[in-house]
């Protein structure tokens, strides 16, 4: 029996005033049924967290605010509650959780404090009983030792411990309908699995509705009853999980799951939303998708589509659905041509080859600030790059895989260890003979909006470079190289005028990109290139960068936790754990087959697709220990299933099985 | 006529062309022209701009000195040069400025604010109120009619004002009309129902009373003292005005002297760290710790007994007087660089790690060119906030430090002096209030408008309020 | 922690050493004691003798660094630089120009400042607080808008205004109170009313409108939203969360300044004739007193490093991320 909990019908939010105004939520319907997970799916800045907020009547003040449309939970009308009601509404009958525990939380409250709130304010539980309780709901989420973390506060607790913590705030009220926007985004990959996991034994036991926000395709997948899309501010398409995952109808949807990275795509170009999501402060005359839909016709200028059924509960707003239209028959076949030369790398010769790599940062203590430790952030990392190839570098976040791209550039010099470039060793190069050596090996940052300078055009951004190497003799010729590197990487030159917050994030990735090539580098360290944008925009960038890779015949070291995105990029893997590489060796043969107890962990906890019911997924305890007090023994013992006593003693050396290695006693 | 060019003077103009030169430079950076533009299209701090600009008007005029030769009496070979400095404003204020009484007189009096004993045409000799030498001389001498004269006069003055600005509101719908090709008519309404860009009405309202207190004054102050006069009879509104130079020199040239140290150092510091860092930590942590207003008063009281012991290097009151101003400035620059030079150095340290900075010593790009090209514009925010923030303070701190006795010399015209002369004269029954009401009067509109201003730059260009 | 304080006072020698040095220089190297000595007996037509008898008379007839007459250690010790600068590590402070004995006037004067700045400083702290919480609540609307242009105003008002018109105003024209003054015992309570008074006044506009920002600051915060989606009542957000985190900075940045308030207000002491520390700077600068502007100077410094090491204290105490190593 299934009974409606929550339904939204036609709400719009309107954020601002007057001319600079924008509605990022354009009369969204849906309807939540009572103990179902209700996905809304979409890309950053689609509406979907407004979407949430406006259900609590939490939108940002003063600016945010439901210009028109109902939010029914039940019989009763939220929007015209009156403000005293609807704080009985929130935390009560509907919680949130959001997207970054390390910031949600008050810092000098303790834990226990912040859930006995919840209890006070709408169970009117108060001392004894309280604690009891807040106990209980510690233990409920999986946080172990509960008595010491009641009187700890936010910041001793590790990023998966403190959106455990959010949930049990969240669960304390007892609520009919948890929203969770984002729940998992900031956590490592490991970490998401045994949050998504605890949400799906908590919904089971307590019957409770989930509205799950998200971006990823994969949680969706493995969470979700129902699933609506979100684009530009509206729903456009809805339908049960199996309906969507078996036939998504929307062509967006369709591009969402087209530009996914997978191993099996890795010959062809990833399919690409051309153009950019249309800015939200205008009054929409047709499709939304319209400029970058490969299927659009005339009508899609002029009408905004309506609801249209595909089948039972599975609908979209396309005109393509739309059974009384006749679909123009040059339309219906369209497919954007996505050929692209397929990359094929051998083994070249080796390009760059670090050994015993070691980057410490020594711990100041004591009256003299003596060194008193070390943080060990890499501790001996040993990696050949050939030509030609791409090299990636997994691992989550604190493992080490950005200090060592660094330490390979000399950004930060290496403890010990060496680095060299073709003949040339680089940790004790100095001054200008290192500065001379640095057009051959160039970095790509993370963020693309605070790797460049907001103060420079874009074109003075990429020419710094070549001034610096000396490449070009005069400012003449370097501008007809910046142009023509604009060109490469699929802007326009007149763009080299402008300022970077002109741009979106791919636009600004793709100038990084340009700004790396103009100095004729030979090796580019990615660090998480894509990591910051959409799917539909990562498309790009992956593309763009095998592309240059088979034209300038560029050598990638690539650092991602992102193992789809390995999978469809590099030629080989290297798994990072605490500082050191765990296994290595080519990307069929660690991916299919893993044989590291970590990786096999990574590998499962990527939530999937093809839900595959034999999958199973391996739970690893606990988080990452501190790097500046590794656990005695292999690193990963601790956290290991499969754990055996010389793990605890000893740290196990490389077993080698073809150009697959290994650190593993499993293994030797 | 001899220049005479004053070692604040010279400054003084330095500043006005760096400013000169930073707005031309703004406004080819859409970075900066964007903020300062959200900075005018507010409407309090564009007001608070007209009432600024009035006042550097003043200061500027009152920056240009001269001696005036004197005449020769038979000697023709040597020229010989008045020994009083005088300003283009001194001139401008000639009447009002050489119009001495004896003593205390209140606004618009028309005779002194003290008995004293006249005597008579017939001989006899009466204790009373001694009729003023020029304060409404153009009235019978029992003041009778003074009030109807005022009321004409100001009558007259704001006739004259509403003309003029009705004048500049046509010219100025004129010109903006030509710009957006609409006559003059359409752009007056525009500018009546604020549809302008910049706020237009705003800034020719507060243009208007600002026009209307100078017709005022024009009228009045020919045959009055209409703030009244001090104790040697000197005309109060002379002395506040002659005293906005001083308050604007405080306020600006201590920043302008202390910028290059605090930039410099703090920046330094941040991305260099290691030893420089500690030597730039040690070197603000200490002047910090020593009590501005003691190592003011110490710095000060050392140089009294150095111009005390050379007289010989200063050629006229005023220059000596200059001189102590300008050390002022720099020691009010020493004990007040400390804040922004850490506020810097705080700033490069985040920089040095921004992933931009990285990128650009990934290019071998010289530590030089780093601070200048990356470093130095995105903390230029943080400079300019700095400034218009501390201009106020200044203005208020002279007064204070004039009251302590480590002012500015004594017989320079100050707020800070007017109030600490005329705070004794509160004793007195009735109270002498208007040269104190004056002073407090004009500083007040002075650190209003820089207030203003100042919260204004500030949310324009902190990022943390814009994201707000 | 203990680490810590002892580090941090170890760092503090250097930094008085610098004061010292500084203010060495400024005293007896940019004018020599001739300089002094002249300008105190008036600056014209001074004897030589009567220079050397003033000098010898206040002890700095000595040589400044060296004295290579005396012996052995004494060529250390016997000179200006070390009776006049180094003794001043000790608490020595010697005697004023006119002949007094300083640390005892320093005593004597301590507690009247003390009776005025900290009645101030707490009153005022509660004072600003309130009116900030106020503003902070109704924020964006028109109570706070006027409360910020308000503070502007306030602020924009010569501290010298607040006295001199709250002198004429409250004890003048009204006679709610004496005018100036300070007497012991109880009966201090009446002189000391008016310059708190006066003083909280004249603080509310630049410090309310500071203590705002912070509460906005924490206002924008992640957690702020979680708080609200429990339920909570607009006012417990504010008590409850918002004002236990900007009481951090708040409570910090008056830690900084407690040990400063021995040293007393120059203005209002000098204006009411409190005799604390502040009229007594005030008259030695206005005496020009050398030898009590140099122990002030010094005694500043301390007390300001050690109001340094109680914010970093204090931070432990506020603020359970902050740890001291």
């Amino acid at each position: 029996m299934t009974q409606t909990l929550l339904t939204l019908d036609n709400v719009c939010v309107k954020l601002g005033h007057g001319e600079t105004a924008i509605q990022p939520v354009d009369r969204v319907s849906l309807a939540i049924q009572r103990g179902e997970t209700y996905a809304l799916l979409g890309e950053s800045g689609c509406g979907k967290s407004m979407t949430a907020l406006s259900i609590l009547r939490l939108l940002p003040q003063p600016i945010g605010r439901i210009t028109s449309g109902m939010i029914h939970l039940g019989d009763r009308d939220l929007t015209s509650l009156p403000e005293s009601e609807m704080r009985r509404i929130r935390g009560r009958r509907i919680s949130m959780i959001f997207q970054e525990p390390m910031t949600s939380l008050n810092p000098v409250l303790t834990i226990g404090q912040q859930i006995a709130e919840v209890l006070s304010q709408h169970h009117g539980m108060k001392g004894r009983v309280a604690q009891d309780r807040v106990l209980e709901l510690l233990d409920a989420v999986g946080i172990p030792d509960t008595r010491r973390r009641f009187r700890e506060y936010p910041h001793q607790l590790s990023g998966g411990m403190k959106q455990r913590v959010m949930i049990s705030i969240a669960l304390a009220g007892e609520p009919d309908l948890l929203i969770a926007d984002e729940p998992t985004t900031a956590l490592d990959v490991t970490i998401q699995a045994q949050v998504l996991e605890l949400l799906q034994r908590l919904q089971q036991k307590t019957r409770m509705a989930i509205l799950l926000i998200t971006h990823d395709l994969g949680i969706v997948a493995g969470m979700a009853d129902r699933v609506a899309v979100m684009y530009a501010g509206q729903i456009v398409e809805e339908a049960s999980r199996d309906c969507f995952f078996g036939n998504a109808r929307h062509p967006y949807s369709r591009k969402l799951f087209e530009s996914l990275p997978e191993v099996h795509k890795r010959e062809h170009a990833l399919d690409t939303i051309k153009g950019t999501v249309p800015s939200l402060d205008r009054v929409f005359t047709g499709c939304r998708f319209v400029d970058r839909c490969d299927y659009a016709w005339d009508l899609c200028h002029s009408r905004i589509p309506d609801w249209n059924r595909a089948e039972k509960g599975h609908h979209a707003r396309c005109h393509l659905l739309d059974q009384s239209l006749s679909v123009p028959a040059s339309v219906a076949g369209v497919r954007s041509d996505s050929a692209i030369a397929a990359a094929h790398h051998s083994r070249g010769e080796r390009l760059l080859q670090i050994t015993d790599l070691k980057v410490h940062f020594p711990i100041h203590k004591g009256i003299f600030k003596r060194v008193a430790g070390y943080v060990y952030a890499v501790d001996g990392v040993t990696l050949s790059i050939p030509r030609g190839n791409t090299q990636a570098l997994v691992g989550e976040s604190g493992c080490g895989k950005t200090t060592v791209g660094k330490g390979i550039l000399q950004l930060l010099r290496p403890t010990a260890g060496s680095v060299r470039f073709e003949d040339i060793e680089l940790t004790t190069l100095k001054g200008s003979q290192l500065r001379k050596q640095r057009s051959n090996f160039q970095f790509i940052f993370q963020d693309p909006y605070s790797s460049m300078n907001p103060r420079m055009m874009v074109g003075d951004i990429v020419e710094e470079g070549m001034i610096a190497q000396g490449i070009g003799r005069n400012r003449q010729e370097r501008r007809v190289r910046v142009e023509e590197l604009f060109r490469k990487v699929g802007l326009s030159p007149e763009h080299a005028q402008r300022y970077p917050h002109e741009f979106s994030g791919g636009q600004r990735q793709r100038i990084c990109i340009a700004r790396a090539l103009a100095v004729d580098p030979r090796l580019v360290i990615c660090d998480e290139p894509t990591s910051a944008l959409d799917v539909s925009v990562q498309a790009q960038i992956l593309n763009l960068l095998k592309e240059l890779q088979n034209t300038l015949g560029l050598s990638y070291l690539f650092i991602t936790h992102n193992l789809s995105v390995v999978s469809y990029l590099a030629d080989r893997v290297a798994v990072m754990y605490l500082g050191r590489i765990v296994e290595e060796g080519p990307v069929a043969g660690v991916l299919e087959s893993p044989l590291h107890p970590y990786t096999r962990a990574l590998l499962s906890a990527v939530p999937v697709i093809e839900a595959d019911s034999a999958r199973e997924i391996i739970r690893l305890e606990g988080d990452l220990p501190s790097p500046s007090n590794p656990p005695r023994g292999c690193h990963f013992h601790p956290r290991c299933p499969e754990a055996m006593d010389v793990c605890r003693t000893q740290y196990p050396g490389e077993t080698r099985n073809d150009d697959h290695s290994v650190c593993c006693f499993l293994h030797q | 006529m001899m220049p005479v060019i004053l070692w604040t003077d010279a400054l003084i103009f330095l500043l006005a062309a760096v400013v000169i030169v930073f707005v031309i430079y703004a406004r080819s950076k859409p970075h900066l022209r964007a903020p300062w533009y959200r900075v005018f299209t507010g409407r309090i701090a564009a007001g608070s701009v007209v009432v600024l600009l009035a006042f550097v008007v003043t200061g500027l005029l009152d920056s240009v000195h001269f001696r005036l030769r004197l005449e020769n009496n038979g000697n023709h070979n040597a020229n010989h040069y008045s020994g009083e400095v005088l300003s283009i404003l001194d001139v401008l204020l000639g009447p009002i400025r050489t119009r001495v009484e004896k003593t205390y007189s209140a606004p618009f009096a028309t005779h002194l604010f003290a008995k004293e004993t006249i005597e008579l045409d017939d001989g006899t000799k009466v204790r009373d109120y001694p009729r003023l030498h020029y304060g409404g001389q153009h009235l019978p001498d029992s003041g009778e009619g003074k009030w109807q004269d005022i009321l004409q006069r100001s009558l007259l003055a704001i006739s004259e004002a509403l003309l003029a600005s009705a004048l500049i509101l046509y010219a100025t719908a004129a010109l903006l009309g030509r710009r957006t090709a609409r006559s003059a008519r359409e752009m007056v309404l525009a500018i009546w129902r604020r549809e302008t860009g910049l706020p237009w009405r705003t800034l020719l309202t507060i243009t208007t009373l600002l026009l209307l207190l100078f017709f005022l004054v024009l009228n009045l102050a020919s045959a009055f003292h209409v703030l009244g006069t001090d104790k040697v009879g000197q005309d109060v509104f002379y002395l506040t005005l002659k005293s906005i130079r001083t308050g604007l020199v405080i306020g600006t040239l201590t920043t302008l002297i202390m910028l290059p140290f605090a930039i410099f150092l703090g920046i330094v510091a941040g991305y260099a760290r290691g030893w420089i860092d500690d030597v730039v930590q040690y070197i603000y942590t200490t002047l910090n710790s020593i009590p501005g207003v003691l190592l003011i008063a110490a710095s000060i009281l050392m140089l009294q007994v150095y111009i005390g012991n050379h007289p010989e290097y200063f050629e006229t009151t005023v220059e000596r007087a200059d001189i102590r101003l300008l050390f002022l400035c720099i020691i009010l620059g020493i004990t007040s660089w400390t804040g922004l030079c850490r506020l810097l150095r705080g700033e490069s340290l985040k920089l040095r790690e921004a992933e931009y900075i990285q990128a650009a010593v990934s290019f071998g790009v010289a530590h030089g060119k780093i601070i200048t090209r990356h470093i130095l514009p995105n903390v230029m925010h943080v400079v300019l906030i700095t400034v218009v923030l501390d201009f106020s303070g200044l203005v208020l701190a002279e007064a204070v430090l004039s009251y302590v006795g480590v002012g500015v010399d004594p017989t320079m015209n100050s707020w800070g002096n007017m109030i600490n002369s005329a705070r004794l004269e509160m004793a007195r029954e009735p109270v002498v209030w208007w040269s104190l009401l004056s002073a407090f009067l004009f500083m007040f509109v002075l650190v209003l408008a820089a207030n203003l201003f100042a919260d204004a730059v500030r949310d324009a260009f902190d990022p943390r309020t814009r994201a707000r | 922690m203990f680490a810590y304080i002892v580090r941090r006072l170890l760092y503090a020698i250097p930094i008085l050493i610098g004061v010292n040095l500084l203010t060495f220089y400024l005293f007896f190297v940019v004018n020599s004691p001739d300089d002094m000595a002249r300008m105190h007996l008036g600056m014209k037509r001074v004897t030589p003798e009567a220079i050397e008898k003033w000098k010898a008379s206040h002890g700095y007839d000595k040589p400044l660094l060296l004295n290579s007459e005396a012996h052995a250690l004494d060529k250390l010790t016997d000179t200006i630089f070390f009776e006049k600068s180094l003794k001043l590590f000790v608490f020595d402070f010697g005697y004023s120009d006119d002949g007094r004995d300083i640390s005892y006037d320093i005593g004597q004067r301590m507690m009247p400042s003390l009776a005025i700045a900290i009645p101030s400083l707490l009153i005022g702290l509660m004072v600003n607080i309130t009116f900030a919480l106020l503003m902070a609540f109704f924020r964006g609307t028109y109570i706070d808008i006027s409360g910020v242009i308000l503070c502007v105003v306030l602020m924009s008002i010569s501290a010298m205004f607040y006295i001199i018109g709250g002198q004429y105003l409250l004890a003048k024209l009204l006679r709610l109170m004496p005018i100036s003054g300070f007497d012991s015992g109880l009966i201090a309570l009446k002189f000391i009313l008016l310059p708190v008074v006066i003083s909280v006044v004249s603080g509310i506009g630049s410090g309310a409108r500071w203590y705002r920002t912070f509460f906005l600051e924490e206002a924008g915060k992640d957690y702020v939203r979680t708080a609200r989606a429990k339920g909570l009542s607009e006012s417990l957000v504010l008590f409850r969360h918002i004002l236990r985190n900007a009481l951090i900075p708040i409570v910090t940045g008056v830690v900084v300044l407690l040990p400063l308030l021995f040293m007393g207000s120059l203005l209002l002491e000098s204006f009411f004739a409190i005799p604390g520390l502040g009229s007594y700077t005030i008259d030695a600068i206005n005496n020009q007193d050398f030898a009590i502007v140099r122990v002030m100077v010094f005694l500043g410094s301390v007390l300001y490093i050690i109001g340094l090491i109680l914010v970093d204290i204090s931070y432990t105490i506020v603020d359970p991320r902050v740890r001291l190593t």
